[in-house]
């Protein structure tokens, strides 16, 4: 395979100029996730195997491929979401600031606390939108000030002007687009580090998914932000990282791979994978 | 032209026609026995009526019976004996049977899962008399008859009937609310308290009241367990209390007209309830299904 032929770039310029669009500074910036051989089944199917990876502090990474590609597994994977479903297995590392989030002693509820997640589809709780908010807040035992952090979330979230005024209406009142800012919003009133996203704009229009794109953007300052799309342009238009998942078809099996990471410059415009360059510009996929 | 289209005719004929004969006999056959379904209820309701109009009036439902049978007295006693003896029973029911149903669809491993909801279609058909029986020899062997055996009786009656409506709807919820809840860094039975049952309410609710419609007629359990018993007004639980299913049983086997009459009375009582209570539970299922957005 050749996940592990994957170049990190050390060539860059400083910190303050890697975060310009575009040149990622990866190397001098903290690992967040370093995810070591990574293999997920669910019973008898290996979704997706042999994966490493770095993911870094207040970038945003996202994960491009084909459909069945295992890429929305691999990001299941970053904060125990696939634990839900019975047959799921995970064999490898994934080292979260150096501990392993599967290790033992580990309790997912701890590891999910700090590693908060984003739906394909907006699930907002059939709750008033500040209940939506205040509920992992309250739950979780962060009563203090609990309506600024509810506005706080909701401001980062770009939802906070169209929702000030009617709080106490139901969350399915809202839109599509503004159900799934709710829904970052209620992730991030916990305060979580990193922030996944799995096809977070599949289900929108271009304006609610322009709107979402504009706050990912926003919300890199504070947080880590891991990404899955189909959609090339919107990896290309949002992430500093990408890294491209392929199916490798072998006895009959199709098995998903991590094919190549880098820069997302790089990525798109100086593939150093054929399969890469292949679906970036269209040829497959 | 004219000629040309007299050469077929688009009137049946042959087996179209015969199979449009047995559709039309079917689509009678299907109407009939609608109809009849519709026409026992009505009879039904409509002998009752008729038969408890001499009883109906206000001291019916204000005064106890009257000691020694003969004119005057109603069913009060009967009324409150069952709403605490139902009461009592949905109060055992109904926690026992929402957490069973949480257990099954939030926790339990499929094959637990499935032995469970056997166990659970078994006990939904155990024949009542049996529930009785054994409730008789549990609580009221070597003790006395009382009201909390008879709610204890009702309560196994009402445990799979709980369980299944609530499983129902648990199974509704779809699964983005629990991984929305979990991604949140919450444990799982917060989420099914703060999330998962909450949109449940309605659903469990109509489950609840039909099952309380279900109980509040059933005689045989009582019979054992809570059926010799001082006519008068009491709400002590340790005693058997009057009811209105062994009331209606008692009253229709005495050589007493009006207290035939009064039966019928209590029956059309035990009737209304029942009816108001389904259509209670419908309005409520109609409610939580809008919550769900279904």
């Amino acid at each position: 395979m050749m996940t592990d032929d994957v170049t990190i770039p050390i060539d860059v310029g400083p910190v303050e100029i890697a975060q310009e669009r575009g040149t990622p500074a990866s190397a001098q910036r903290e690992v967040v996730f370093d995810i070591r051989d990574l293999e997920a089944s669910y019973g008898t199917t290996t979704a997706v195997s042999g994966v490493n990876l770095e993911i870094y502090h207040n970038l945003i990474t996202a994960m491009i491929g084909p459909s069945g590609c295992g890429k929305s597994t691999f990001i299941r994977c970053l904060n125990r979401m696939n634990d839900l479903i019975p047959t799921a297995k995970i064999d490898g590392e994934v080292l979260f600031h150096g501990q392993d989030i599967y290790g033992d002693g580990v309790d997912p509820v701890e590891v999910r606390r700090r590693i908060g997640m984003v739906f394909q589809r907006a699930n907002p709780f059939p709750k008033s939108i500040y209940d939506n908010v205040a509920w992992g807040p309250r739950v979780l035992g962060m009563k203090r000030d609990l309506d600024e952090r509810v506005e706080r979330a909701l401001t980062q979230a770009a939802l906070w002007n169209e929702v000030k005024d009617r709080m106490k209406k139901s969350a399915l009142s809202l839109s599509g687009g503004q159900q799934q800012r709710l829904c970052i919003a209620r992730a991030i009133a916990i305060e979580p580090e990193v922030l996944l996203l799995d096809e977070p704009a599949s289900a929108l229009d271009p304006i609610a998914t322009a709107a979402i794109e504009e706050l990912m953007h926003d919300l890199k300052r504070d947080y880590t932000l891991v990404i899955v799309t189909h959609n090339m342009q919107q990896a290309a238009r949002v992430a500093d990282m990408t890294a491209f998942f392929s199916l490798e078809v072998g006895d009959g099996k199709r098995t998903g791979v991590l094919v190549e990471y880098d820069s997302t410059d790089k990525l798109f415009t100086n593939p150093g994978d054929k399969r890469t360059e292949d679906y970036v510009t269209g040829r497959f996929g | 032209m004219a000629a040309a289209r007299a050469e077929f005719s688009l009137s049946p004929s042959g087996h179209v026609r015969r199979r449009r004969i047995v559709n039309r006999t079917m689509e009678s056959f299907g109407t009939l026995a609608a109809l009849l379904a519709v026409g026992v209820l009505v009879l039904v309701v409509a002998t009752v009526a008729i038969r408890a109009a001499p009883a109906l009036d206000w001291s019916f439902f204000t005064k106890s019976p009257n000691l020694f049978g003969g004119p005057g007295g109603g069913i009060s006693s009967a009324i409150v004996g069952s709403a605490l003896i139902v009461g009592l029973a949905t109060a055992m029911a109904v926690p026992v049977g929402v957490l069973v149903a949480v257990y099954l669809t939030e926790f339990a491993h499929p094959s637990i899962a499935g032995g469970i909801q056997l166990v659970l279609d078994v006990l939904n058909g155990l024949p009542t008399i049996v529930t009785g029986i054994f409730v008789y020899g549990l609580l009221v062997v070597g003790h006395t008859q009382s009201a909390y055996a008879g709610a204890f009786a009702l309560a196994v009656v009402m445990l799979p009937l709980v369980a299944r409506a609530a499983q129902e709807v648990l199974l509704l919820v779809p699964s983005a609310l629990r991984e929305g809840g979990l991604a949140l860094g919450v444990s799982r039975w917060r989420t099914v308290l703060g999330v998962i049952l909450p949109t449940t309410l309605g659903g469990i609710l109509t489950g609840t009241v039909l099952a309380v419609a279900r109980a509040a007629g059933e005689t045989a359990p009582l019979l054992f367990t809570c059926s010799i018993f001082n006519p008068s007004v009491s709400t002590d639980v340790t005693h058997a209390l009057p009811n209105i299913p062994v009331l209606i049983f008692t009253y229709s086997e005495q050589p007493d007209k009006t207290l035939h009459e009064q039966a019928w009375g209590a029956a059309l009582v035990l009737m209304a309830f029942v009816l108001i209570a389904s259509l209670t539970a419908k309005a409520l299922l109609a409610r939580s299904r809008r919550k769900l957005g279904r």
